[in-house]
């Protein structure tokens, strides 16, 4: 094992946004941790699960079990999968298999992106890394990001403010933040209920792309490629030329650049 | 007196609810949807003043929860309780196993005493019984009181939501409903004349009522009394009034003391409306003299959603609705689109236990983004539950994806091959169960209104194994 830390690229990063992978491996490499992207387990099983499959999906969040296992830290690249792994990994222990011991343990030892940088960096390190961005742009925490793992204060909840998103941007010179109508309004995607349920999915989408552009975003910036996905899919057809990037892509300074 | 509908918007065959294709209607005229969607985050937003008002809000809702779910665990030793103590107090109580019965035992009681005119304040459990039609076709004159009740009963609709009945209509087509029904002049739609139209209308009915059937809120088994909140004082005068009342209750609505009630009274209008507290929350401990009072318990599929492990948790709903007014979805697709009379996402996890094969659409109108979770006073776990009743379903086999990606399915872009490869790969990447032509048809329904991703020349694996040389 050459490192103690993974990073978790789910399926549709790898298939259709490499770059965000590199700007992540990227910001980790900056900030002298090398992470390993072990092969062998592609999916975590949330959207199988999500869609009433857990049954099914459960040789795949296994699969996940037994490739990160040997890893002391599991981040993952998505608030919706790292959530996922985090609530069900645990039930792996509970089928039998060889890996039992080792689902509860990985589900504690996984985390997000965002969450990582923030809480074991910590936000002094990532200003060390002197990533600027001109502009101003609409922060989309995903949902499970948001009130899953806790990224930032869910606008339902009475307690004290925190933002560890906008705590992390806030270190890059140059860009600025809109303040949307709804900021933690739910952006629609939600796995197959963006085509089980189109026409509801598609008018969250726009709703949330209007909230941005109203408040003068030039760019969504979210911690889920799957939320974006979904937005962009929206805003190219409509030829908005609305930007999206995933946080990695703004702390690596490659946001902008394709 | 108008039949009520309670076939509410269901697409295809059979009486399975559509929620998907209810919701594609609903989203048809834009306009509206965002009119409906902006009422409901305008109370979202008033929710969240009042709340932050409280002191130690989220410690009030831990309290709310754990005392609901001791009565829930005891709730054999709080009903029997209730109703000794209620019985003590002068009130004739009831037990009812499912709608039905409770129809029957209210019929009974207004045959018994020839009662002919009945005024109702809200009470979606009778909504949930069918009371409505089944004592009109038996001759009684039912007249819902509250005004957003009265409305949809006029226009022989189902309520939309479970707190604003008829939420779902603009002024201007109250004002429609209020000139064919009431007789008021064409083109009214100033709320405060409707509202007058509406006093006058129904005062004539309050006088003349035989009996007045009100829901409960909270039953306290400690007292045997109960708690009615209303904001329009129409109970009040109903129970001012009538000789006889009735009040119907779901059995979870016991709570076990006095000194809970306080708990309940400050998140209840808190996260309902935004108000502090409701314009009447009415004490009844006895009947007036001379008044006949009937309380009437319903199981009606309770004790069977108790009995389930992963869904019992549903009962301490206390009927505030603060998870329509906070959901996405419901917000833009309607009370109606879930064809339940507990709509939005509570409906969603406690309708399927009553017909799972009818409401297997709902648990999937969701994208399980949790604001309902964090929104519940009484801290139900709402998404999660949704997702525990979508492996039901599956399981059961009622709908399967396969169903479920149909619903969205468009052949519109099967002739655009390039589109389909890339949306169907996406698919198809996440969930390898799709067979091909569901593939297809979720991919017309991405690629009706959105671009598919851009695919890139290589993968993130393809560039690691270039640049890092691979791994393990």
């Amino acid at each position: 094992m050459a490192s103690s830390v993974a990073l978790f690229v789910p399926c549709y990063v790898d298939q259709f946004f490499p770059h965000v992978a590199i700007a992540a491996l990227t910001v980790l490499e900056r900030l002298g941790i090398k992470a390993d992207v072990p092969e062998g387990a592609a999916c975590c099983g949330q959207p199988a699960a999500n869609a009433g499959f857990a049954r099914e999906g459960h040789s795949t969040i296994a699969r996940f079990v037994d490739v990160y296992a040997p890893y002391e830290r599991i981040i993952v690249l998505s608030g919706s999968c790292a959530v996922h792994v985090k609530q069900h990994a645990g039930e792996v222990a509970a089928h039998g298999r060889k890996v039992d011991t080792a689902g509860a343990g990985v589900a504690e030892r996984t985390t997000e992106l965002c969450a990582f940088l923030h809480d074991v960096v910590g936000v002094d390190r990532i200003s060390g890394l002197a990533a600027t961005y001109s502009g101003r742009v609409a922060v989309h925490i995903g949902c499970h990001a948001l009130r899953g793992l806790g990224l930032a204060r869910p606008s339902e909840l009475q307690v004290g403010p925190f933002d560890k998103v906008r705590a992390l941007l806030g270190a890059v010179r140059g860009l600025e933040f809109a303040d949307l109508a709804r900021p933690d309004e739910c952006c629609g995607f939600g796995g197959t209920f963006a085509v089980g349920e189109p026409a509801v999915s598609t008018k969250m989408g726009r709703d949330k792309l209007r909230d941005a552009t109203t408040h003068g975003a030039q760019a969504v910036v979210s911690t889920d490629m799957s939320c974006l996905m979904h937005l962009d899919g929206l805003a190219r057809r409509e030829r908005m030329g609305l930007p999206m990037y995933h946080v990695a892509e703004v702390l690596a300074g490659t946001a902008g650049a394709r | 007196m108008t039949q009520r509908s309670f076939e509410l918007p269901v697409v295809g065959a059979g009486k399975r609810v559509d929620h998907a294709a209810a919701a594609e209607a609903f989203n048809a005229d834009v306009a509206r949807t965002d009119w409906h969607d902006a009422s409901l985050w305008f109370v979202r937003e008033k929710r969240d003043r009042a709340a932050s008002a409280v002191p130690d809000w989220e410690a009030l809702r831990e309290r709310a929860s754990t005392i609901k779910e001791h009565a829930l665990t005891h709730l054999d030793v709080y009903l029997m309780q209730f109703e000794e103590n209620a019985t003590r107090n002068g009130m004739q109580v009831h037990w009812a196993r499912d709608a039905d019965e409770h129809n029957r035992i209210v019929h009974r009681i207004l045959a018994a005493a020839d009662a002919r005119k009945l005024v109702k304040s809200k009470s979606m459990l009778t909504e949930e019984c069918g009371l409505n039609p089944y004592l009109e076709e038996r001759g009684i004159e039912v007249v819902d009181t509250d005004l957003g009740e009265r409305i949809v009963q006029l226009r022989g609709e189902g309520p939309s939501h479970i707190v604003m009945p008829a939420i779902h209509l603009r002024k201007e087509e109250v004002g429609e409903t209020f000139h064919d029904k009431l007789g008021t002049p064409a083109g009214m739609a100033d709320p405060n004349a409707l509202a007058g139209a509406a006093r006058e209308h129904l005062r004539k009915r309050f006088l003349a009522a035989d009996c007045t059937l009100t829901g409960i809120n909270f039953a306290i088994a400690e007292t045997g009394g109960f708690v009615v909140c209303t904001n329009e004082g129409n109970a009040d005068l109903g129970m001012a009034l009538a000789p006889i009342h009735i009040a119907s209750v779901g059995i979870e609505k016991i709570i076990p003391r006095v000194e809970d009630l306080g708990v309940f009274l400050r998140l209840l209008a808190r996260s309902a409306t935004g108000q502090a507290v409701t314009a009447y929350s009415t004490h009844i401990h006895g009947p007036r003299p001379g008044q006949a009072l009937h309380v009437v318990l319903v199981d009606n599929g309770r004790t069977r959603q108790l009995a389930r492990e992963e869904f019992w948790r549903s009962l301490k709903c206390i009927r505030c609705g603060a998870c329509m007014n906070t959901c996405p979805i419901y917000r833009r697709s309607g009370g109606h689109s879930y064809g339940s009379t507990v709509p939005g996402p509570i409906g969603s996890v406690l309708t399927p236990g009553l017909d799972l094969d009818r409401y297997a659409s709902l648990p999937f109108a969701s994208t399980l983004c949790g604001s309902c979770t964090a929104v519940c006073p009484v801290k139900i776990d709402l998404d999660a539950q949704l997702f525990r009743w979508r492996q039901h379903v599956v399981e059961s086999g009622k709908v399967s994806l396969v169903k479920q990606v149909a619903i969205g399915g468009s052949t519109a872009v099967l002739d655009r091959p390039r589109l389909f490869r890339v949306a169907g790969a996406l698919v198809r990447f996440g969930l390898r169960l799709l067979p091909e032509p569901l593939a297809r048809r979720a991919a017309g329904a991405w690629g009706r209104t959105r671009e598919a991703p851009v695919p890139p020349r290589e993968s993130f694996r393809a560039w690691y194994r270039k640049h890092r040389g691979g791994s393990t």
